[in-house]
């Protein structure tokens, strides 16, 4: 018997599947879940230029008499921002074979990941209006909730990947979880940028 | 296009563009509302510029060496609905003649790109096979023995992971005619004569025949 025949019978369950993509499978749904997830953000901004353009006060915007918390929200964005540089050291930790950096990495990511959250549920808790006051209200809960939604998705991810990688999961050669989380964070960063950039300071 | 989350240096790269681009458009803001208009419009352009425009580096030029007996002749045919053509393989019998020839066919898996970017390739390259099988079939019956395989959807990468293996003396491409062929619209011709510096012969077969 051919060494091939016998290859094949030791084979079990469906063939191999052909792969033309030259981009990973894995990596093309997290990109089409980013692409999708661009455009529900998308439609929020829609909602939230809408309301800014046909505002009669747009002079001052916030429309009075809403306040937001600027500083705050930017200590917030600082955190965040942080927490990407802290995830990009983790996943260059373990392309070199690092585990305790990769470790490290993300227990930081979480913690900041974290207290980001923490620190929005204190701001909506003392900002002073609710989602019923005036449609400028809507959109801001609407945006802002839209994104810790995604921080909280993000989190679990990563939670999930800082269970594993704390189990030995990951090596320098096998760390796709890690660079999948990776990019969702990256991109809910990106995300907060435009978010905190337009409704808080533009 | 050069996609921003492709990977996650990628993503870590255009975050960090986008907190200087922000920067940028803020401070521009807070000087003049317009000014900060008009700076988000120019950070898009240059975004757009950067993310679209950015065109892989074209291969370097590949030597293509003669592999096999000195008396031989290796001729590489890349071709998928034209392999039946009567001309591609009047071509093939002339080019056999007299020598002692080696042919490989080669018929890339054409497929959608919604199926191409989704790896569902199976019925691509099965309908490949049932063409290629075909051509075979009908080159052997006019004497000439040659060997198929079912290449890559892109032509030129086809021809590329061919030639690994198959040191070829001459490379026939077989397409339709101009306005009936999507090689021809694409340059896959020309541009396997800048990629590859074996002999390429370009083969007309009229639809239907």
């Amino acid at each position: 018997m051919s060494a091939h025949t016998e290859a094949a019978e030791q084979h079990h369950g469906p063939p191999t599947a052909h792969q033309s993509s030259r981009i990973d499978a894995r990596v093309l749904g997290m990109f089409l879940f980013i692409a999708s997830e661009a455009m529900l953000f998308g439609s929020f901004f829609t909602a939230y230029f809408f309301v800014r353009v046909v505002n009669p006060t747009a002079d001052a915007w916030p429309p009075h008499p809403f306040q937001l918390p600027v500083f705050v929200a930017g200590v917030n964005t600082a955190i965040l921002v942080t927490s990407s540089f802290t995830m990009h050291w983790a996943l260059q930790s373990i392309k070199r074979g690092n585990r305790s950096g990769l470790k490290a990495g993300l227990a930081l990511t979480i913690a900041m990941g974290l207290s980001f959250l923490l620190t929005q549920m204190i701001e909506y808790a003392h900002i002073g209006f609710n989602t019923g006051d005036r449609a400028f209200a809507g959109v801001f809960f609407g945006l802002t909730g839209l994104h810790g939604a995604h921080v909280f998705i993000g989190l679990t991810l990563l939670t999930v990947m800082a269970v594993r990688a704390f189990r030995g999961h990951f090596t320098a050669d096998h760390h796709h979880g890690v660079e999948i989380a990776g990019i969702y964070w990256h991109f809910v960063d990106i995300m907060w940028i435009v978010v905190y950039a337009t409704i808080y300071l533009l | 296009m050069r996609n921003p989350f492709r990977s996650e240096a990628e993503a870590y790269r255009f975050l960090l563009l986008t907190i200087g681009a922000f920067t940028l458009i803020v401070a521009a803001a807070f000087v003049n509302r317009w000014l900060g208009v008009a700076v988000w419009l120019l950070v898009s352009a240059a975004a757009v510029q950067f993310y679209f425009r950015q065109r892989p580096e074209l291969p370097v030029r590949a030597h293509v060496e003669h592999v096999g007996p000195e008396d031989e002749r290796r001729i590489l045919v890349i071709a998928n609905e034209t392999l039946g053509g009567e001309s591609l393989r009047a071509l093939i019998r002339q080019r056999a003649e007299g020598v002692s020839e080696q042919v490989l066919v080669v018929c890339p898996a054409l497929n959608s790109p919604v199926r191409h970017w989704a790896s569902d390739e199976d019925g691509a390259r099965a309908q490949a096979q049932a063409r290629l099988d075909a051509c075979l079939e009908a080159l052997a019956q006019a004497g000439v023995q040659a060997r198929g395989e079912v290449g890559d959807a892109d032509p030129l990468q086809a021809i590329e992971d061919a030639l690994r293996t198959f040191g070829a003396d001459e490379i026939v491409i077989s397409t339709h005619p101009e306005g009936h062929s999507h090689w021809l619209e694409r340059g896959v011709v020309s541009h396997a004569r800048e990629r590859f510096d074996a002999t390429i012969t370009h083969v007309i077969v009229e639809p239907g025949l």
